[in-house]
């Protein structure tokens, strides 16, 4: 009796013990399950925490006595400066004054004053853009002022010359040297252009290459060869395909530098096999009968495929697409190769002339010693992550609507 | 029907193109450092002398330092992502309930799509300064760039991709073969340890080379956060450079197609495509051969 019931103790311990692992092992499945997700929720916390502040920029109201003749509009707007401060005296604190502007402020006056020529010769009423240091003072940064200029600030306060407003120049300038100067403006375009050309060359060729490989290649060694070769490319390191560029299209073809149009190229070749791949698996998944209707009723096999399995096939071949250009858009490595990594202050006109990209323009940023940038880089790392995940949001509904289950 | 065989051997010609740029540049290199020196020097500090009787003239054309360099980088990346994407795919395939299920998946896969200029910016602003400060709270000097903050950041990317080949692979598993286990009475995690993972083990394991070569060639990371300096340690706390800065670091900015500097990174290069296309073709056929076992 006494050696059953130790058996049944034994066997409690031993079940006890396997539940005991059970839960274990359960436990570190949600553990790593969590570890991905709370790094994307820190990420996006982060990113729209520090990043959102770069949408506003503090402006500086200055009454500016433009002269009649003359183009020295730097030496008007520290004349307002010294008008406003009028106990500034010793050229140390006035240079200290000066300072609470950008330099972009001149410019703004130019062009102000070359739109309206009849300003010349009066008081012209402007905002002007404060410089970085006061912009990161005003957002509660902590300030690379001089007491007085903290003072001067506070003074504009009060009187209500300083205010912070949405910052459109992020939108719209370049790159500039100065953080409060410096926009996306040439970046976002020069993603754009070579997002679209990678796209116009991509997606024909390869869904003309997913429709023979699928369709009509016979079974043969060089079909496999073609095959094994696309889903190698697929796992190339981007960084292969940007000296395939630098020694192909820049130095063979003799192509410009820094342009989209090399850009768009080389994304274009990585983009290739991801469009061939998924392209394939579409077709595959458009059942036979659907051909040999078509083949039935005198289509020839072109007209088969083109008008019925292909449109049939669209939303995979389209999804595939969507998630390929939205990866290219996000590519870096190999946009470095090709000179696209410039300081571009003037937006590109066509797409031979020299830009940045957006994840260049993070990267170059990223790498500036000045406070200012680093609100900015976060800032442009959220357009960024804002277009991709547009992108892959609609590649997921695109599949959830048109999917078609045989 | 022509135009559509001239599509399909565009990549064909892009692999060409590839693989006669890189040689082509490379064997260019070569005439000027032979290759024993490249593949076995232990010394990187790629410049060429100017005069012959320079001081410090003799630069150092050996990957072995950058090769070290990329072997830690990857082996904390992969320790990071291995265990942690292997476990959020048995989880989320044998665990989660559907609706968890529909709502995680797609949210990691999220992960996979974050450029990885993100992934940089991040470790070289948090992930770095944080491992510094916990260094420093226990009395370790981790340097400013070690290699492990951009291994562990690079391990969080690639997460996904390890979770989904192998929730592939264990969904693969047919359904008889576990519910066998568990009509014998195992537990759920003995079920999964001892006859899911052994039937899955050839898909997980192509996964995770794919996931090794996909770590070797990745560069914004590294380029943000790990170093310049060619460092021979297996220190993580150290920083270390890769091959991939290394080509980074000497193709941009102003170059010479003459100069054993420039012609240098198309040798990193092709040293980096012949390694990561033997790990590639050998993942792929491990993948596909097994795909083929259960269909």
């Amino acid at each position: 009796m006494s050696e059953i019931a130790e058996k049944k103790l034994r066997m409690a311990a031993i079940r006890k013990k396997r539940h005991r692992a059970e839960t274990r092992f359960r436990l570190f499945g949600m553990a790593a399950v969590s570890v991905g997700l709370i790094f994307l929720a820190v990420l996006f916390a982060v990113v729209l925490f520090s990043g959102l502040s770069a949408f506003k920029q503090t402006v500086i109201h200055l009454d500016i006595p433009v002269e009649a003749s003359g183009d020295n509009y730097q030496a008007m707007v520290k004349l307002s400066l010294r008008n406003a401060f009028q106990d500034v005296t010793s050229r140390r604190h006035k240079r200290e004054l000066y300072a609470l502007v950008s330099s972009g402020a001149a410019y703004q006056l130019k062009d102000r004053v070359q739109a309206a020529p009849v300003l010349r010769g009066t008081m012209v009423s402007i905002w002007v853009t404060a410089s970085a240091d006061v912009d990161m003072a005003i957002k509660g940064e902590t300030p690379r002022l001089t007491d007085r200029q903290l003072a001067w600030v506070d003074d504009l306060k009060t009187k209500e010359r300083l205010k912070t407003q949405f910052n459109w120049r992020f939108f719209t300038g370049g790159d500039s040297r100065e953080p409060e100067l410096a926009g996306i403006a040439v970046a976002t375009l020069g993603s754009l252009f070579s997002v679209f050309v990678c796209l116009a060359l991509s997606f024909p060729l390869g869904v003309l290459t997913a429709v023979y490989l699928e369709e009509f290649a016979p079974r043969t060694r060089w079909t496999d060869f073609i095959e094994v070769n696309i889903n190698n490319l697929a796992a190339v390191p981007s960084i292969v395909f940007g000296l395939l560029g630098l020694a192909v299209f820049l130095n063979a073809f003799g192509l410009p530098r820094s342009a989209p149009l090399v850009g768009g190229m080389v994304l274009a070749l990585m983009t290739l096999p991801t469009i061939i791949i998924t392209g394939r698996a579409a077709l595959k998944a458009v059942p036979p009968s659907i051909r040999e209707a078509a083949l039935a009723v005198g289509a020839s096999p072109l007209q088969a495929v083109f008008h019925h399995v292909l449109p049939l096939a669209m939303p995979g071949v389209l999804t595939g697409t969507i998630i390929g250009t939205a990866r290219a858009l996000g590519e870096t490595a190999p946009l470095l190769m090709i000179g696209m990594v410039a300081f571009v202050v003037d937006l590109p006109e066509t797409i031979l002339s020299p830009a940045t990209a957006l994840p260049v323009q993070v990267f170059l940023w990223a790498d500036s010693p000045e406070r200012g940038f680093e609100e900015r880089t976060i800032a442009a790392i959220l357009i960024l992550l804002l277009f991709t995940c547009l992108m892959n949001l609609t590649a997921v509904l695109l599949r959830k609507k048109y999917e078609i289950r045989w | 029907m022509g135009v559509l065989i001239a599509c399909s051997t565009v990549a064909v010609l892009t692999t060409i193109g590839i693989v006669l740029s890189l040689v082509f540049e490379s064997l260019q290199f070569f005439r000027m450092v032979p290759v024993t020196d490249f593949l076995f020097g232990i010394h990187w500090s790629p410049q060429m002398a100017i005069r012959a009787d320079q001081v410090g003239a003799s630069g150092g054309f050996g990957a072995i330092p950058l090769l070290a360099g990329t072997f830690l980088i990857s082996a904390i990346a992969l320790t990071v992502s291995g265990p942690v994407g292997l476990y959020s795919a048995i989880y989320i395939a044998e665990y989660a309930s559907p609706r968890f299920r529909a709502v995680v998946k797609p949210l990691l896969e999220v992960l996979a799509g974050i450029p990885t200029v993100v992934y940089g910016f991040f470790a070289a602003l948090f992930v770095a300064p944080l491992l510094r400060a916990g260094g420093e709270s226990i009395g370790l000097a981790v340097s400013s760039e070690s290699a492990l903050a951009a291994g562990l950041v690079m391990g969080v990317m690639t997460i996904p991709f390890v979770s989904s080949i192998a929730d592939d692979a264990i969904t693969a598993v047919p359904n008889a073969l576990k519910e066998g286990a568990l009509g014998v009475g195992a537990t759920r995690s003995e079920m999964i340890r001892q006859v899911v993972l052994p039937a899955a083990l050839p898909g997980i394991a192509g996964g995770m080379l794919l996931a090794t070569s996909r770590v070797i060639g990745e560069t914004m990371i590294v380029v943000m956060a790990a170093g310049l300096t060619a460092n021979l340690t297996l220190n993580p706390l150290e920083a270390v450079t890769t091959v991939t800065v290394q080509i980074v670091t000497l193709l941009t900015g102003d170059q010479e197609f003459d100069s054993a500097k420039t012609l240098s990174a198309f040798a990193l290069g092709l040293l980096l495509f012949i390694v990561t296309l033997i790990l590639n073709v050998i993942a792929l056929r491990i993948v596909k051969t097994y795909r083929e076992q259960y269909e």
